[in-house]
């Protein structure tokens, strides 16, 4: 039998790869790139459930040549977890993107967007298999570059650019909290290796360190709150494909860091999980909030995605908790909860972004309010987009109701375990993890409702076209597993166990999941619930196929010339919950003055731009910008007195170092 | 042998005022590249053969000696500009300059805490003074051209440093130097081609409107 890691890394070089055809021969070369990365995506797949079902972890040395010592790879449960969703949301993307950004009419952008696409998938493998510092920060390095790259690939566009340019400073930010967390392991191994699991103390001040810094470099790519001011933006102009490849799988990462990294010790202190736990519940409703207030289709599901980072995050805030006062049943579910939210966030979030981008596709506008009636158009697509919001908004019989199920039950198993009685964050947090999911409900009622249902609001709405095959497949392929996830939870229940087992040993001593969780009831209700759904859609189409459908215009409330534009918009849905959080949201609107018999042509504006950026960010960087001045006139452009600066610097340490050897 | 390699040392030392003091480029190009085929040759002469010292010497006089003069004369050819003119510092003050540099060099080699058996040689001074003329080069010189020749004289004085070690240096770190070096080098070429396309001249000071 072929090891696991050698299939992994086949698949990470493959994926690598993948573009090159296709930037050779910009035509031809599509299919190939597009197999290439299927096939990388099936052996990925195959040697991560391979190492998943054998429960071995396994390391690798590699002799590079450079002086940190040798390059280490291995694989473990956890990482094989993150890499099924690694292949599986790439694979689905490059079949996606032959409909999406055809080669043969973007010859200018779809070979170059294929090729970064094919970096990315290896770098982001390449992530969760590395196990040397250097070799991390590379690979991660080469993820943000290449994501850049392909984020700006439309960068005539001056919102496009400014986006990416949003993205690299974060994302470069985030990787300097990154060196400093590994310095600090280094000093206290003395090795540029990651620890083994377990193996170091969480209660000195550097652990501390190591915990804080890892918070803010890996949250920073997570998109935690207040963390989060590059994702929208990022996710609103990038390609649609790629947007469900970061929201899926790249902001993954960070979650994947900061598992990782609580995993290395051994005693975890109490307010770890209580941080983790409240950030979640920050990012979750904060998250929320906004994302209902958004106009864009885009970065209201980017908005989505910080919410359910924050529904991950209270899963691993339960688990360390959990750890901390060594409760095993909590440790378990809130890590099971953690892991398999975040492969069904990826599951649902990629499946929604992809029908976001199959609506761009057919009605040629990310504005929901310019859209209307798709579903008479697309229906495949809003079956699937369906499917994709019933299960992000944690509704069973589907996915997303599991993991948040198994959260809820470990939420409840803190507030009534006899450790923890008088700990109040439980009890905060099980209704906040309700309201979410109540708020994300309304969302996407929101979408779903103005989108897909009513009368187009516009001509390239009433005029959609119908969606490729090579999109729709992709699409079919995701919500069949959130179908296959939310019927068959205990199938999935038993990988968890032996990944939270090994992350936490102190887990091995807890319950079987589908026990504690009750997942075989759940499975039932859900089947059942299926099965009402599917009977009443036919009685539903049988009464429907008896009288005759009567279609009419929109009421105008006694106004003789009543157009499609009356009906509600999305801001008029949301309003009432935007006037209740304007507070925190700081909407620019536009108020329309209507006075006297006749008034005159008037028109009304919303927007809801990325508050913490508006108000906080960027007024603290231009205060710095002003402050500091006096200092540009250092940079004047002169080459030669830079190289200036350089020798004074180095004579003066040559001085320093001769006087202090004298001294 | 040792002896002979101070000899060629010495040479390094004279070559460094060479540059200095002339004002036509294609002289100064000459000279780094001599200076290179001297220090190439250092190497093989100092330790017991072995192929792995072989092979940095080979390179090294490849590189510097044959294939980046070579790619200068033809830029300087291109361009049609053979002498720097009103450098930002004179010639004969940088010469003063050098000369004080060099034996500050010396009085600062005694100082370190260097291994016995390379007390005596005159390495570390050297690698100290070429290092420092380098950037003497780079600071008062106004042509790209003439940056680019002090921009080699920088990585010769790294190179002679390296000489130390060169027994133990790894390959990869030896090979990664010098196509660092052959890559700059490229690089360089090209924008001084960019440079006096753009601006007519291949004057550094006229890059200061590019800055933000």
């Amino acid at each position: 039998m072929i090891s696991p890691l050698i299939l992994i890394v086949t698949a990470t070089l493959t994926a690598s790869v993948a573009g090159l055809p296709l930037l050779i021969s910009p035509v031809r070369g599509e299919r190939t790139s597009c197999g290439i990365m299927l096939a990388a995506s099936l052996l990925g797949i195959t040697g991560a459930l391979q190492a998943l079902l054998s429960v071995g972890s396994e390391r690798w040395l590699i002799s590079w040549g450079l002086p940190f010592g040798p390059a280490e790879i291995g694989i473990d449960p956890l990482s094989a977890i993150f890499l099924i969703l690694i292949f599986l949301v790439s694979a689905c993307c490059s079949i996606y993107a032959r409909g999406y950004l055809p080669a043969s009419e973007n010859r200018d952008t779809a070979p170059k967007l294929s090729t970064f696409f094919g970096i990315l998938t290896g770098s982001l493998a390449g992530i969760v298999i590395a196990r040397h510092a250097v070799l991390f920060l590379m690979v991660w390095e080469i993820m943000a570059i290449a994501c850049y790259l392909a984020i700006t690939i439309e960068s005539r566009k001056k919102e496009v650019r400014e986006a990416g340019l949003l993205y690299l400073i974060t994302a470069h930010f985030g990787t300097l909290a990154l060196f400093v967390y590994f310095s600090k392991i280094h000093s206290l191994t003395g090795s540029f290796s990651f620890p083994e699991s377990g193996t170091l103390s969480g209660s000195s001040e550097a652990a501390a360190a190591i915990f804080i810094a890892a918070l803010i470099g890996f949250g920073l790519k997570a998109g935690i709150m207040p963390l989060h001011i590059w994702l929208p933006s990022a996710h609103a102009n990038a390609p649609s494909h790629l947007s469900a490849m970061m929201s899926g799988v790249l902001i993954k990462m960070g979650i994947y860091g900061i598992i990782r990294t609580v995993s290395l010790f051994s005693s975890i202190p109490f307010w770890w999980g209580v941080t983790i736990l409240l950030l979640g519940v920050i990012s979750g409703v904060i998250g929320v909030i906004f994302a209902i207030a958004q106009h864009d289709i885009k970065r209201l599901l980017a908005y989505h995605s910080i919410e359910n980072i924050g529904i991950i995050l209270m899963g691993i805030g339960v688990c360390l908790m959990g750890v901390s006062n060594n409760i095993p049943a909590l440790v378990v579910l809130g890590m099971a909860g953690a892991l398999l939210h975040t492969l069904n966030h990826a599951i649902f979030k990629s499946l929604l972004f992809l029908g976001a981008g199959a609506i761009i596709h057919a009605c040629g506008s990310r504005e929901i309010d310019q859209m209307g009636g798709l579903i008479k158009k697309i229906p495949l697509t809003a079956l699937f987009f369906l499917v994709g919001a019933v299960a992000i908004c944690g509704l069973p019989p589907l996915n997303g109701f599991v993991s948040e199920w198994l959260i809820y039950i470990g939420l409840f198993k803190g507030m009534l375990d006899a450790d923890t009685l008088n700990d109040p964050y439980f009890a905060l947090a099980a209704p906040a993890l309700a309201l979410i999911g109540a708020l994300a409900a309304a969302c996407f009622v929101k979408v779903f409702g103005i989108a897909f249902l009513g009368s187009p609001r516009s001509d390239a709405a009433a005029e959609a076209h119908d969606t490729p095959l090579s999109m729709k497949l992709p699409m079919g392929i995701l919500a069949g597993f959130c179908i296959l996830i939310g019927l068959f939870p205990q199938g999935i229940a038993p990988l968890l166990q032996i990944t939270a087992a090994s992350i936490f040993p102190v887990a091995a001593g807890a319950a079987l999941i589908s026990e504690s969780a009750s997942l075989g009831v759940l499975s039932a209700v859900s089947a059942l619930l299926m099965i009402l759904i599917g009977v009443a859609a036919l009685l539903y189409k049988n009464r429907l196929s008896k009288s005759p459908v009567k279609a009419s215009e929109t009421w105008g409330c006694g106004y003789l010339a009543p157009t499609a534009r009356m009906q509600y918009t999305s801001s008029s849905f949301a309003a009432i919950l935007n006037s209740l959080f304007s507070s925190l949201l700081r909407p620019h609107t536009k108020d329309p003055d209507i006075n006297g018999y006749f008034p005159k042509n008037q028109s009304f504006r919303s927007h809801t731009p990325e508050a913490l950026l508006e108000k906080v960010y960027l007024p603290l960087f231009d205060n710095a910008n002003s402050r500091l001045s006096l200092f540009r006139k250092l940079q004047h452009g002169k080459l030669h007195l830079y190289i200036l600066y350089i020798v004074v610097t180095l004579i003066s340490l040559l001085a320093w170092s001769h006087f202090r050897m004298r001294g | 042998m040792n002896t002979f390699a101070d000899q060629l040392l010495v040479l390094v030392f004279l070559l460094n005022f060479m540059v200095l003091g002339t004002s036509r480029i294609n002289i100064a190009i000459r000279v780094v590249a001599v200076q290179g085929v001297a220090l190439g040759l250092i190497p093989s002469i100092l330790h017991d053969f072995s192929w792995h010292l072989f092979l940095i010497s080979a390179g090294m006089i490849a590189a510097k000696g044959v294939i980046i003069p070579t790619l200068l004369t033809k830029a300087v050819r291109s361009i049609g500009i053979n002498r720097e003119e009103e450098p930002y510092l004179g010639y004969v003050p940088t010469m003063l300059i050098g000369a004080v540099a060099t034996a500050l060099a010396f009085i600062f080699a005694e100082q370190l805490p260097l291994a016995p058996q390379h007390k005596e040689l005159l390495f570390v001074p050297a690698a100290i003074a070429t290092l420092l003329t380098g950037c003497l080069l780079l600071i008062t010189r106004k042509k790209a051209i003439s940056q680019v020749t002090g921009y080699l004289i920088l990585e010769n004085g790294i190179f002679i440093f390296g000489l130390l070690l060169a027994d133990s240096m790894p390959v990869m770190v030896e090979a990664g130097a010098l196509l660092d070096l052959l890559v700059g080098i490229f690089v360089m070429g090209i924008i001084i081609n960019q440079i006096s396309q753009e601006f007519s001249s291949i004057d550094t000071s006229r890059l200061t409107s590019l800055k933000e």
